[in-house]
């Protein structure tokens, strides 16, 4: 047998042939090859899909350019269309649901990371990350014959009653619509929220926690003005993340939202969004620029989701980084 | 100073009494779906749901067999897909990555990652279903599979990574090749770890509508085999919770209960068995 | 290799294994001795509950073949069979002679029963039948009469009280043919909503909530009170909703009926152009309900498998025939006799 030492190649020798004959005699190469393969298959799958959509939707870019984002008209009969109302109602719906599920969520990463004990603290962790496997068309199960009919009679009357004069609350209550999306997203992306941000505020140095109580901080002093500022940059990142997950939804927002491809101030009355109008006419969209259209949106939408998704890890990131930095 | 340091104790245990509302109604949530889905979806669980085929509206007695057996073979069919891919594509990038090439699969990974469920349906559909011109099992496994591929990458990568280097090093210190090392010592090593991630991955699409709509499509008998369309549950709730008649609402509950049934002891099992490995996970 | 990977390893190729098992054991599957045929259809939630009674029946005298049909709207019916990807379609809408360029081969028609698009409406307090005028039924639709005691409505039911609730439309979201049906009657009494909206499968509704399928619509009906919505006329009474009637042209309040709908057929079998494709909305007739339509399985008039194509050819022959007789007991209309003979004699184009 050849002495192993310098065939591993922490750095090749100078006689590379050599080295590759033994490496693939050892099997070695064809291990690295193998599994390039299929390293590579994920970047020509993602690829493909990035060519596919471009080229499919080149119909629809060409005809309308920019102004397929400012045209309100989705009309298959007369061949026009334009993606705000799905942009509108993809932008509301997730703006309910963050609104709502952020300090919802926040506030529970703060009680498990800070407030209760370890053992509670990892079995209400658990108990949040089974909520995030439950199934989307499930959420939407319940939102059709709990949360609809809900909204439409107790909680959408009151909401006039009291709010009326807000033309955010105006209109007919039919329980389905922009308000009934946002509370079903809300509830499926404050997981997201709580795991991530429990995570961050976990990595927050103790030296931070320790300092501040040392000078005399309560337990809430500590978190909102040391821990919570500290974890800030990978909170946010927390959210970018449950937004872009919002976004994309498609199940739970297409069985509660209405499907009408309108903008109305009301958060009563019934939109559209971007993934749960492609749910609805993409199995049956005749004419090449139905087609395409319906691509482009799903173009904006993957882009959309990309750029949050990419923004969100970097601050999460960033966050990591800083606590390491803070401990050496 | 008494009344100062008053209301910040005061403050505090608000604080600390508001956050744990707040940590107590996100999981009551869970709760309340879990008992809504037993109350609904029990009254209606009978040996007839799990081994009958559905009937026209207005007969009694169907059931939705072949929608249990065809997530089956959907699952199947997309682990075969997405786990040796995910797993080897982890291999690679953790034990023989170069710079470049690592680079761009971590980076596709997350967009991948990121992809609706909707737009993978699409990309399914335009290159499996229209070139072979019918729906079929093969089209919507593909589809789940793909989306399975970035969770199980970058577990099995994580995983790969936190094997100790000793491992490897007594390994070539006794001259076994290097793809010899990384089979028969550092996989297993962190072969439970990767299999918590592909129990998972599974668990994350086993609830997935968006992508077999276009793909799958759905059968109302039996289909045998992977080339033909297959119902599954995920699609059969969706289809019978919006339609109108009350026998196809009792029937989406049951299958809603079945279906949260078999993602919630994916969940439980996975991290039971693997509590350990599992704070790595994280 | 330690104890907990072993144990992963048995308990992943365990469920591996299992889950093989049951999916291969579906290969030998419930065939007879000759080879199972499975037909995919789609297209027309509007026909959905014959059709899957007819599978069911044909399916009941020949083991072997299975007829897969999915509800998922006349639209998606056409765009999968221009696309190949199912056998054949359904669809309340005839194809235009644009989607006929689109095939690769010709497509024929056969219509399979006559139904109707009755307005369905869910009000509470009112359990009486409402009467529909052309114009408040465009009125409606166009967001024109929003509120149930408007004139338009009041005016033709008299002896009825009517609440002030606003009114909730309810219409397709998807491509539909029934959508198709109830446009098509639209713009044919209302010059205003032909120039508006038009006829189609998707329509730029001008107001409304959106429902997916028949299916959809009248679940959505059931679920919101003061609503309105057009639906295939057994889905309202498979699902105790209240329908009104409509005026026809001559003037009389006609409730959906299978007279009134064979009225509406009547004097279109005389004119039956040989492909099939005729409209006959707001039909000429006394007793004529005027939403009333043909609906068609399209088939292709190519068909490579020889399995297929005879399985095919023998349920349309065998849906002409004896499968008339389901028609009428769901609330479709059987096809006028003459027909049917035109269609039977179709069939034998298929090759």
């Amino acid at each position: 047998m050849p002495a192993p030492v310098n065939v591993f190649d922490l750095t090749p020798s100078s006689r590379p042939l050599r080295v590759f004959w033994d490496r693939l005699r050892r099997g070695d190469e064809i291990a690295h090859v193998m599994t390039l393969i299929f390293a590579s298959t994920v970047v020509g799958v993602t690829a493909l899909l990035v060519c596919q959509m471009w080229i499919q939707s080149a119909l629809s870019r060409q005809k309308f350019g920019w102004a397929f984002f400012a045209t309100r008209v989705w009309d298959p009969v007369a061949g026009q269309f334009g993606a705000l109302p799905f942009l509108y109602g993809t932008v509301v719906t997730s703006a309910i649901a963050l609104l709502l599920a952020v300090p919802l969520g926040l506030g529970t990463a703060i009680f498990l990371s800070e407030f209760s004990v370890r053992r509670i603290s990892s079995v209400l962790a658990f108990l949040v990350d089974l909520l995030a496997a439950v199934p989307s068309v499930i959420y939407g199960l319940l939102g059709i014959f709990v949360l609809a009919p809900w909204l439409r009679v107790s909680v959408e009357p009151m909401l006039r009653s009291h709010l009326g004069f807000l033309p955010l609350f105006r209109g007919p209550a039919y329980g389905v619509g922009f308000l009934a999306a946002g509370l079903i997203l809300a509830v499926m992306v404050v997981p997201f929220i709580v795991s991530v941000s429990r995570e961050v505020l976990l990595s927050v140095p103790r030296e931070q926690r320790e300092a501040a109580l040392a000078l005399g901080a309560t337990r809430w002093e500590t978190i909102s003005k040391a821990v919570v500022p500290f974890a800030k940059t990978g909170i946010i990142g927390s959210v970018f993340l449950a937004l872009a997950r919002a976004l994309g939804e498609t199940m739970a927002v297409t069985m509660v939202i209405g499907n009408d491809p309108k903008i109305s101030a009301s958060l009563f009355a019934p939109g559209y969004s971007i993934a749960a109008v492609i749910a609805n006419e993409f199995t049956e969209a005749t004419g090449s620029l139905y087609l395409s259209a319906l691509i482009e949106l799903g173009l904006v939408l993957f882009l959309l989701t990309f750029v949050l998704n990419g923004f969100a890890r970097l601050l999460v990131l960033a966050t990591a980084q800083r606590g390491a930095g803070v401990q050496q | 100073m008494s009344l100062r340091s008053g209301w910040r104790k005061c403050l505090n245990a608000s604080m600390l009494g508001l956050t744990a509302v707040f940590a107590v109604a996100t999981v009551s949530v869970l709760f309340f779906i879990l008992g809504y889905l037993v109350y609904h979806g029990g009254k209606n669980v009978s040996w007839n749901f799990f081994t009958r085929l559905p009937k026209p509206v207005g007969e009694p007695g169907g059931g939705m067999a072949n929608a249990i057996v065809g997530t089956a073979k959907l699952l199947f069919v997309a682990l075969l897909i997405g786990a040796p891919v995910g797993v080897l594509s982890g291999v690679y990038l953790s034990e023989f990555g170069g710079k470049t090439l690592s680079f761009f699969v971590r980076y596709t990974a997350d967009l991948l990652n990121g992809v609706p469920s909707i737009v993978i349906g699409i990309f399914a559909y335009a290159i499996i279903v229209v070139p072979a011109r019918h729906f079929s099992t093969f089209a919507g496994g593909f589809a789940l599979g793909i989306m399975m591929i970035p969770i199980i990458l970058r577990s099995t990568e994580e995983f790969l990574k936190a094997v100790p280097s000793t491992l490897r090093e007594g390994g070539m210190a006794l001259g076994v090749s290097k793809w010899q090392t990384v089979l028969t010592l550092v996989v297993p090593a962190a072969s439970s770890g990767i299999i918590a991630a592909v129990m998972l991955a599974v668990a994350r699409i086993a609830g997935e509508t968006a992508p077999l709509l276009f793909t799958a499509f759905s059968n109302r008998y039996w289909s045998p085999g992977f080339n033909e369309p297959v119902a599954s549950l995920p699609v059969m709730i969706y289809t019978y919770a919006i339609g109108p008649y009350p026998e196809w609402h009792e029937q989406a509950w049951t299958a809603g209960l079945v279906l949260l049934g078999l993602v919630v002891v994916l969940n439980v099992a996975t991290r039971l068995i693997f509590a350990r490995k599992m704070a790595a996970l994280r | 290799m330690t104890k907990l990977a072993g144990q992963s390893w048995l308990v992943l190729c365990t469920l591996l294994i299992g889950v093989s098992l049951v999916s291969c054991s579906h290969n030998v599957g419930t065939t007879t001795g000759s080879q199972t045929v499975l037909i995919n259809g789609a297209g027309s939630t509007f026909g959905y509950p014959i059709y899957s009674r007819w599978a069911d029946d044909f399916h009941r005298m020949h083991p072997n073949v299975e007829v897969n049909y999915q509800s998922v709207g006349s639209g998606a019916g056409i765009r999968q069979l221009l696309a190949g990807t199912v056998d054949f379609g359904a669809s309340d809408a005839p194809m235009t002679d644009a989607q006929l360029a689109q095939a690769k081969s010709p497509i024929l028609h056969f219509p399979t029963v006559l139904g109707a698009v009755v307005p369905t409406y869910n009000i509470p307090g009112v359990t009486a039948e409402l009467k529909f005028t052309p114009e408040a039924l465009a009125g409606i639709f166009l967001g024109k009469v929003t509120r149930w005691n408007d004139p338009a409505i009041a005016r033709v039911n008299t002896g009825l009280k009517l609440p002030s609730g606003n009114i909730v439309v309810i219409h397709r979201s998807d491509g539909s043919g029934t959508s198709f049906i109830w446009t098509d009657y639209l713009s044919k009494v209302s010059a205003e909503w032909k120039a508006k909206v038009g006829a189609g499968t998707s329509v730029n509704w001008p107001v409304g909530l959106g429902g997916k399928g028949s299916e959809g619509v009248s679940g959505l009906i059931q679920q919101t009170p003061d609503s309105i919505g057009y639906v295939e006329l057994t889905y309202a009474i498979q699902n105790h909703i209240l329908y009104g009637s409509v005026q026809n042209s001559s003037g009389a309040f006609v409730k959906a009926s299978l007279d009134s709908v064979t009225a509406a057929a009547a004097s279109a079998a005389d004119s039956m152009p040989k492909d099939f494709r005729v409209s006959i909305t707001n039909a000429t007739g006394k007793d004529a309900y005027p939403v009333a339509s043909f609906t068609w399985l399209l088939v292709p008039a190519q068909i490579s498998d020889p399995t297929k194509r005879d399985a095919i050819k023998s349920f349309l022959h065998w849906m002409l025939t004896k499968g008339q007789n389901d028609a009428e007991p769901l609330a479709y209309a059987k096809l006028p006799a003459d027909v049917s003979t035109k269609e039977d004699a179709t069939i034998s184009e298929i090759r």
